[in-house]
């Protein structure tokens, strides 16, 4: 194990290809099943049974729906512009994932003697008995939320299609306003925390002294600009059937289709993992239960909100969402982040 | 060596995104590589252990500027571009680029690269860290300059609002 391949010992190489399938497989198999859980929950809050027909209680309606796309024609638009069309799913779903790369989800772990702290860019660093990770990881989920609008506007550009760009233009509208007001939120987190390390922020949270109790404003106004960030109900104006078809995907079918869902997906499940790292405690939980399995729980019960709130609330006018975000939820970021530096001052 | 390996890796992305920038006929495209270019520099950036400048090129860059630029695009519903072939302009540019190319090479050649050393070297980053680093030099001693650039901020956002809203 301690052969140097290109400078690095092979127990590093072994243990970040481990780290980064095991996050990639968690993500893609929760995005399935989210699917299902989505159809079910709703389905049930409505007083119907929602899938049954394929296996126990409709449990394989995932992967036949994936089998089903798979096999479904590829259209392409003869007027489209054919190289931004075939990107823009691809573009939708990589900023999805890679976010992933810095949520911590699980304390660390030994291993043969080696130390790995589960978190995909982290290392352990046994000269100072510490775990080095990405000290902005904040800014990168921000960076990372902000590229997710180009797949978006992307395939309501290229699809040459009125739906399309209506959809794909309310989108970039929706998503830059909103960037703003869940970064001020955050940024009264990282006022507390004095840091911008997810691995810091998530031990200052140790023993239930959780984020969400002591910024519950911004805990509440972050979780609702992502919904709005991931075109979540009660937000999901670009795509709002009534009135643009599918708003950006509506000239996308088979796979590409499937990935603009899945990129639909694998956001709701990362905005949940950063909910839970920078409000809820992240993997940090009553010593019972090992921390990925409390990160897990955490991250199952938000998505769970997220498909209760689709199941209660009705879908919002234009310009209120607009309203909303600029007149009401910046200002009260900004308020916010006053209190918290006068608060945390005067303690100090 | 894994680094320089990497390194090489991005540079070459670096240069054929910057190349098809210029050289691709659908402005969209040219923006999307432009968008691959800083995505390039915000990797250079965080190997030369400056990861809050790689944050922010791709937050206010590659996030927030561009948007904008692909979004006029899309609504002027510029199409490929089918002018004039040869004008003037790109005489004229052809030779200021040569004249950029010697200097760059007389530079590379017979200049010195190392720059003047700050108080702030690698061994300080690394233990305090970046941001801290950057935060404490703009609240104290570039304090006014940062005071000046956000008042010019504000008029320009005031400005915008009364353009854009004929009645307020």
């Amino acid at each position: 194990m301690d052969t140097l391949i290109l400078g690095l010992p092979v127990a590093y190489y072994i243990a970040m290809i481990a780290k980064v399938l095991v996050a990639f497989v968690f993500v893609l198999l929760t995005v399935a099943y989210a699917t299902y859980a989505e159809r079910k929950i709703i389905g049930h809050m409505q007083v119907r049974l929602g899938p049954m027909r394929t296996g126990w209680h409709g449990l394989l309606q995932p992967i036949a729906d994936g089998l089903k796309l798979f096999f479904k024609e590829e259209i392409i638009p003869a007027q489209s512009s054919k190289f931004a069309f075939l990107v823009a799913p691809l573009v939708a779903l990589i900023p999805a994932f890679i976010s992933f790369a810095v949520i911590p989800f699980g304390e660390t772990i030994t291993i043969g003697g080696y130390q790995i702290p589960l978190q995909i860019a982290a290392v352990y660093d046994p000269a100072g008995d510490r775990v080095l990770d990405v000290n902005v990881g904040v800014l990168y989920i921000l960076g990372m939320a902000s590229l997710g609008v180009y797949g978006i506007v992307l395939a309501g550009w290229s699809s040459n299609s009125k739906y399309s760009l209506l959809g794909g233009l309310r989108s970039s509208a929706q998503m830059v306003s909103y960037e703003l007001a869940a970064g001020l939120a955050i940024v009264s987190v990282f006022m507390l925390s004095e840091s911008l390390s997810l691995q810091k922020i998530v031990a200052d949270q140790a023993g239930f002294a959780w984020y969400a109790f002591k910024q519950p404003v911004a805990f509440i106004v972050f979780f609702i600009c992502s919904l709005a960030e991931i075109n979540r109900t009660p937000f999901d104006l670009p795509e709002a059937e009534t009135e643009l078809v599918s708003g950006f995907c509506t000239e996308y079918s088979s796979m590409k289709y499937a990935m603009f869902f899945m990129a639909e997906y694998a956001n709701m499940v990362t905005v949940c993992a950063v909910t839970t790292t920078l409000f809820l405690g992240g993997w940090h939980g009553p010593a019972f239960l090992p921390g990925w399995i409390w990160f897990i729980i955490k991250v199952y019960f938000l998505i769970f909100v997220c498909m209760w709130i689709r199941a209660t609330y009705p879908r919002y006018r234009y310009d209120q969402l607009m309203r909303l975000g600029w007149k009401f939820f910046l200002p009260l970021t900004l308020l916010n982040v006053v209190a918290t530096g006068i608060v945390v001052t005067l303690l100090k | 060596m894994l680094e320089s390996l990497f390194f090489l890796i991005v540079a070459a992305v670096a240069v054929i995104s910057s190349i098809l920038v210029i050289t691709c006929k659908n402005p969209i495209n040219s923006a999307l590589s432009l968008v691959m270019t800083f995505f390039c520099l915000a990797t250079f950036y965080v190997m030369l252990d400056a990861p809050f400048m790689a944050a922010i090129q791709v937050i206010v860059y590659a996030g927030a500027i561009m948007v904008l630029i692909v979004f006029v695009i899309m609504l002027l519903n510029i199409r490929t571009e089918t002018g004039r072939k040869t004008t003037h302009a790109i005489l004229a540019g052809s030779i200021i680029g040569l004249f950029v190319l010697f200097q760059t090479c007389y530079f590379l050649t017979k200049g010195t690269l190392t720059g003047t050393k700050g108080a702030m070297d690698t061994a300080l980053v690394e233990k305090v860290g970046h941001v801290e680093l950057i935060g404490k030099a703009l609240y104290t001693d570039f304090l006014l300059p940062f005071e000046i650039t956000s008042l010019l901020l504000l008029v320009a956002i005031i400005g915008a609002v009364i353009l854009s809203k004929r009645k307020i």
